[in-house]
């Protein structure tokens, strides 16, 4: 044990003398939330919308106006049927579509509540969700100024519908994305880097020719990067609730132990790259070409999976990151509990098994 | 309780680091691996610390068996490995207190016996090792491979690329630590070196030229050796060159060292003849041959 | 010619800041001499050379290489020195003839001229069986000897030389010596560190470097009788130990 705790402190002292990884640790994180939090949130201005009256009563004509007088939105067009939705879509000319229901004011009088339709083009999936939140606060907003006079509980029910991309992507969506890439750039890259750095300086050899035993050696080497990569994780939480208001919906328990897992997975990945490359460049190159890239890509993280031609979609399946991609998204969007995501989780586990055990079988305790 | 190495043979594909390699080191002997880079010293190192496999050929170091009992020699060899492997983001006392704590021991335990060597250092405690010059990191790496007190200590190229003050130092402190009873293999390419080791193996391309004493190793030099200088060294050489009784000559410092094909040689002649190519201000006298002298006689 | 100064140092200093590596040192190296540059490790030996060949400022001082000024000329420094490390020399992954091409390019050298002299070379080094084999697969002691010759291949005035034999057999290094003077005595002036103390007794001079500073400078000879000594190796230690 105090060889163990040894070795851990002398991996501390490498991590906190190199600015270079400590900034990869902890500057990167924070800017990548950042940057991605910003850039998605950004702000739309006079928007072309079109509406679609089939109360045509003075509540909706009122509603109209407030979205007219909006600067946010532009009203470019006014339909009259439910089947020119589609062909106004198509030509491009509006990103979102309102829609009153029949005997719009009528319902809100007479039922206390009345339903708007929302439709907004998802092929820009952060511009659709952002305007039909937008659209939803000036129909909050009129709601509340109605219920301010009156001892009636009126209620305007804004209804969102994605059009072109039915499954729902969330301007949240870059949260469970960035914290998958940024877990597994620390802990895979980190690791295989500083066991490369071993045997490049030569001390590989004495740490062999000692009698601590080679998963001694691994274990002390991954353990630092477990506890800094468990704090990164709890920083990007806490980004997003904070900054971003992005809602933890389910248990922050399960996110907290599927996070482990998922840094376990990356470092045991992080282990194999060591143990097949002999210079830290070479380490960085696999890490970055063969994780990276991949894990950007191919998760599902940017581009959906199920828009990806067959072969891709094939392939997306070995990438551990689609599967945390999945269970972060369920247990912090959905709010979902451990028994919609056992598969995924299963799923993870046996990747890590697998790639401890080649590691196991490749780490040499010897030189060749 | 010693090493003992027999027919040891390694090749890298068509490359053959060593062939056939025997000998043995005496416990308590401060043994000395004498050659050039490519020689196969750091191969024959690597083996005996258990770090490679040896393709032919047996081996025990401290009467562990190299193959089956590596555990047990990681546990009772020091071993310093060529170029100094030493955290260099770690300060000296940090890299020797690591060291310490992963051999199970620590820096007071045994600090009688790197006591010598780590005071020199010890000034620059807080000094990271990068920083230190090579002979400060050579003192420090030697104090890392001793501070579990190994009974044998193999020490691969200790002086290299450090200066003859910081290698004189270092034979110094090797032959204390021999008094302490510990076994020692060095290798070194310096063969003014050779004659500090108690016995010395030669060996060149894998193969070892000759094991015996530096002074039994001189005295099996087959010729008469002279010393010549002259007013210019370049004509000298190009000189004795063309002379058709020259067996072999090799510059050496000042002089260059002359071996003649017969047995009887006429400096009269020699002497004769270097005036005719122009050259003044002859010496020619016999000296004693040097390990170096030796080295080159066996790898013609 | 003969007795020309191609290197001249006066005064030279360089400071990391209050530390100097090199402090005040002056010398001058005549043409066609085996200057021999010694000093303990972090004597500032590398910081000296670094100076002279153009790649690092002096602090203060005056120095010219070749008659150029380090200040202002290191341009035209490169272009008249020659320059041998041990820790590069070649490019291991080249074959010996995609280097000669190489270096004799960076160097200006025309095609013509890169031919020719590779054939001279290859032949005088009897390299001719592994012209086109990798730089790596070659002994230590042959590529010292082929890198020594390419650092020749544009007839510089000076060649430095930083630690040119490490490791290498000792056959091999003497022949690599009788390079050396082959090289000066073809008017090639030798500007060389090392290691070996019987390598200092092949050189002209020496100059022996302390804490930054040059302690000793002369021929090996008279060196030898002022620290009444037998070897160069006893005078470098009487002189490093203070």
């Amino acid at each position: 044990m105090k060889r163990f705790v040894g070795f851990v402190r002398k991996e501390f002292y490498h991590i906190f003398r190199d600015k270079r990884s400590l900034f990869i640790l902890f500057g990167m994180p924070i800017a990548q939330i950042l940057l991605f939090g910003f850039a998605i949130t950004n702000e739309i201005n006079n928007v072309n919308i079109a509406i679609l009256d089939q109360a045509n009563d003075v509540t909706s004509k009122e509603i109209i106006n407030k979205i007219a007088s909006s600067k946010h939105f532009s009203i470019v067009d006014v339909i009259q049927q439910e089947s020119s939705i589609e062909s106004i879509f198509k030509k491009g000319k509006v990103k979102a579509v309102v829609q009153f229901e029949n005997n719009f004011g009528n319902n809100l009088i007479k039922k206390k509540q009345a339903n708007v339709q929302v439709l907004t083009d998802a092929t820009d999936p952060n511009m659709a969700s952002t305007i039909s939140n937008y659209i939803s606060s000036i129909l909050k907003k009129y709601q509340q100024e109605l219920n301010k006079n009156s001892t009636i509980d009126y209620q305007i029910i804004p209804q969102s519908r994605m059009v072109y991309n039915a499954e729902l992507k969330s301007v949240y969506m870059f949260v469970p994305g960035v914290m998958t890439v940024i877990l597994m750039l620390v802990s895979a890259m980190m690791t295989s880097i500083s066991i490369t750095r071993e045997k490049e300086q030569g001390t590989m050899e004495i740490l062999l020719v000692s009698p601590l035993k080679p998963f001694q050696v691994i274990i002390g080497k991954v353990f630092p990067y477990i506890f800094l990569s468990v704090i990164n994780a709890i920083v990007i939480v806490l980004l997003s609730i904070f900054v971003f208001n992005v809602p933890v919906n389910g248990s922050l328990f399960l996110l907290g132990v599927e996070s482990v897992l998922f840094i376990i997975t990356s470092l045991a990945l992080g282990i194999l790259i060591s143990t097949i490359s002999a210079t830290q460049q070479t380490a960085m190159m696999i890490s970055l070409m063969g994780l990276m890239l991949p894990t950007i890509l191919l998760s599902g993280f940017i581009f959906p999976i199920s828009s990806m031609p067959l072969p891709l979609q094939v392939i997306s399946n070995i990438i551990p990151a689609k599967w945390f991609i999945i269970i972060v998204k369920g247990i912090m969007l959905k709010g979902i509990g451990i028994g919609y995501i056992f598969k995924e989780t299963a799923i993870l586990v046996l990747m890590t098994l697998l790639f401890i055990g080649i590691s196991v079988k490749k780490y040499k305790i010897r030189l060749e | 309780m010693g090493i003992t190495v027999s027919n040891i043979s390694k090749s890298y594909g068509k490359v053959t680091a060593l062939s056939a390699i025997s000998f043995d080191v005496k416990p308590g002997e401060l043994f000395g691996l004498i050659g050039p880079d490519g020689a196969g010293k750091t191969t024959l190192f690597r083996i005996l610390t258990t770090l490679l496999i040896a393709d032919k050929g047996q081996a025990a170091v401290a009467g562990y068996n190299v193959l089956n009992d590596y555990k047990s020699i990681r546990k009772s060899v020091g071993y310093m490995p060529g170029r100094f492997s030493l955290y260099q983001d770690l300060t000296v006392e940090e890299n020797l207190n690591f060291f310490a704590t992963i051999f199970g021991t620590t820096i007071e335990e045994n600090y009688d016996l790197v006591k010598d060597i780590y005071v020199q250092i010890e000034p620059f405690k807080n000094r990271r090792a990068g920083k230190l010059s090579g002979g400060m990191k050579q003192k420090l790496a030697l104090s890392c491979a001793l501070i579990h007190k190994p009974k044998v200590l193999f020490l691969d190229e200790p002086t290299t690329g450090v200066d003859p003050v910081s290698r004189k130092e270092f034979w110094e402190m090797l032959k204390r630590l021999q008094k302490k009873g510990i076994t020692i293999l060095v290798s070194t390419p310096y063969m003014d070196e050779a004659a500090l080791c108690d016995r010395i193996a030669l060996i060149q391309d894998g193969k070892i030229l000759e094991i015996d004493s530096p002074s039994a190793i001189v005295s099996h030099f087959p010729k008469p050796l002279y010393n010549i200088n002259a007013d210019n060294m370049y004509g000298l050489i190009e000189s004795l060159t063309k002379y058709e009784h020259t067996y072999s000559i090799f510059p050496f410092g000042e002089f260059v060292h002359y071996t003649d094909k017969w047995d009887s040689m006429d400096k009269e002649s020699l002497k004769a003849y270097l005036e005719s190519q122009g050259l003044t201000d002859i010496h020619i006298e016999e000296t004693q041959p040097t390990i170096e002298d030796t080295f080159m006689e066996l790898a013609k | 010619m003969k007795n020309k100064n191609v290197i001249e140092v006066e005064n030279l200093s360089k400071l990391f800041g209050d530390f100097a590596a090199v402090n005040n040192i002056s010398f001058q190296v005549k043409a066609g001499e085996i200057f021999g540059f010694l000093g303990a490790n972090g004597a500032g030996k590398t910081t000296a050379m670094k100076m002279l060949i153009g790649i690092s400022s002096p602090t203060s001082g005056k120095a010219t290489v070749a008659g150029f000024d380090v200040y202002k000329e290191a341009e035209s420094i490169k272009k008249n020195i020659g320059y041998m490390s041990q820790k590069f020399a070649l490019y291991d992954d080249l074959t010996v003839k995609e280097n000669i091409t190489f270096f004799g390019g960076i160097y200006g050298l025309s095609k013509k001229q890169i031919d020719q002299k590779r054939c001279e070379l290859v032949e005088e080094l009897g390299l001719k069986e592994v012209t086109n084999s990798l730089v790596a697969s070659l002994p230590l002691g042959w590529k010292q000897k082929l890198a020594f010759s390419v650092s020749l291949l544009h007839e510089p005035k000076i060649v430095f030389l930083d630690e040119p034999t490490g490791g290498v057999d000792p056959i091999t290094r003497r022949q690599f010596w009788e390079m050396i003077y082959k090289a000066a005595h073809n008017g090639t002036t030798i500007f060389v560190t090392t290691h070996y103390m019987d390598e200092a007794e092949y050189c002209d001079r020496v100059s022996i470097m302390v804490n930054g500073k040059i302690e000793a400078l002369d021929t090996p000879k008279k060196l030898k009788e002022h620290y009444k000594t037998d070897t160069m190796n006893d005078v470098f230690l009487k002189l490093a130990r203070g």
